[in-house]
């Protein structure tokens, strides 16, 4: 409760640093006091199908061409940067909008395809079809008859 | 009487048209301003230009928009984090807007108004004359 160590105070001979230990500690409280609202960006849902999987991305505003989507074995990645809005001297009365660098990274119950990973933008919604690889598709086991 | 009429008449269609069991998001926007207009843009994924509304009623501006999560046939969904539903919010205007001359444009998911200013507002440069 009271940090990782206990601390008197007026021991120290430098008054900064037990300002800036006063100032760490304060925050460290309140930091976790605070509620956890904080959802991570973008926010998706996965459809799953029998060879494939859909993921979508609620992302308006995007420049696709900065978007970055990968995949490596059965992870996904999408990251990129949302630029805010060019305002030419203008004044925000308000933003509330996101900006700024975002990634999101998402395993997959299967291995992917990588070669033949489609990705769509349209109405400010990523989609991303992921095809199961090849080695990964489950197999029929044949039992012989003697 | 009177009181019911007047409730009447604030309800916009958008209203009467939305079913109660759809939920109803408020989108975030950004508002900013410029010498010549007040332009908003209002966050709203999945929403096409045919399904969002933008009515100016007396001073108050609302916009709306319908948003639906896609079917994909022979899919099942596994994982969600965000759902289909309708966005909605409203906003005063005041008389410093041109209300004839809003335009709007629906791209990405994003909702653009443009508020032009009206000419009586604009900033003069009032020239001082030396006598």
């Amino acid at each position: 409760m009271f940090g990782p160590a206990m601390r008197r105070f007026g021991h120290g001979t430098d008054l900064l640093s037990e300002m800036q230990y006063l100032h760490n500690e304060m925050s460290r409280l309140f930091s976790s006091v605070a509620p956890q609202t904080v959802h991570e960006y973008p926010p998706i849902n996965v459809w799953s199908g029998e060879d494939n999987a859909i993921v979508t991305a609620e992302m308006p505003g995007i420049d696709p061409s900065v978007l970055d989507i990968s995949v490596i074995g059965d992870t996904l990645t999408i990251s990129g940067k949302i630029e805010p809005e060019e305002i030419k001297g203008g004044v925000y009365h308000r933003q509330e909008r996101n900006y700024g660098y975002f990634k999101r990274i998402l395993q997959l119950p299967f291995h992917v395809n990588a070669e033949k990973v489609e990705a769509r933008y349209e109405n400010g919604i990523l989609q991303v079809k992921l095809p199961r690889s090849e080695d990964d598709k489950p197999r029929k086991v044949m039992i012989q008859a003697e | 009487m009177l009181e019911n009429k007047e409730f009447q008449e604030t309800q916009s269609p958008a209203d009467l048209e939305r079913p109660q069991n759809r939920k109803v998001y408020l989108p975030k926007v950004d508002i900013y301003e410029t010498k010549d207009a007040v332009i908003l843009i209002a966050d709203m994924p999945g929403v096409d230009d045919k399904s969002v509304n933008a009515v100016l009623e007396k001073n108050v501006l609302s916009l709306s928009g319908k948003a639906e999560l896609p079917a994909f046939s022979g899919y099942t969904i596994v994982y969600g984090e965000y759902d289909g539903g309708d966005y909605h919010r409203e906003f005063t205007i005041s008389d410093e807007i041109d209300k004839d001359n809003i335009g709007a444009t629906m791209k990405n998911g994003l909702f653009r108004l443009v508020l032009p200013k009206a000419q009586k507002v604009k900033a003069k440069k009032i020239t001082v004359q030396t006598e």
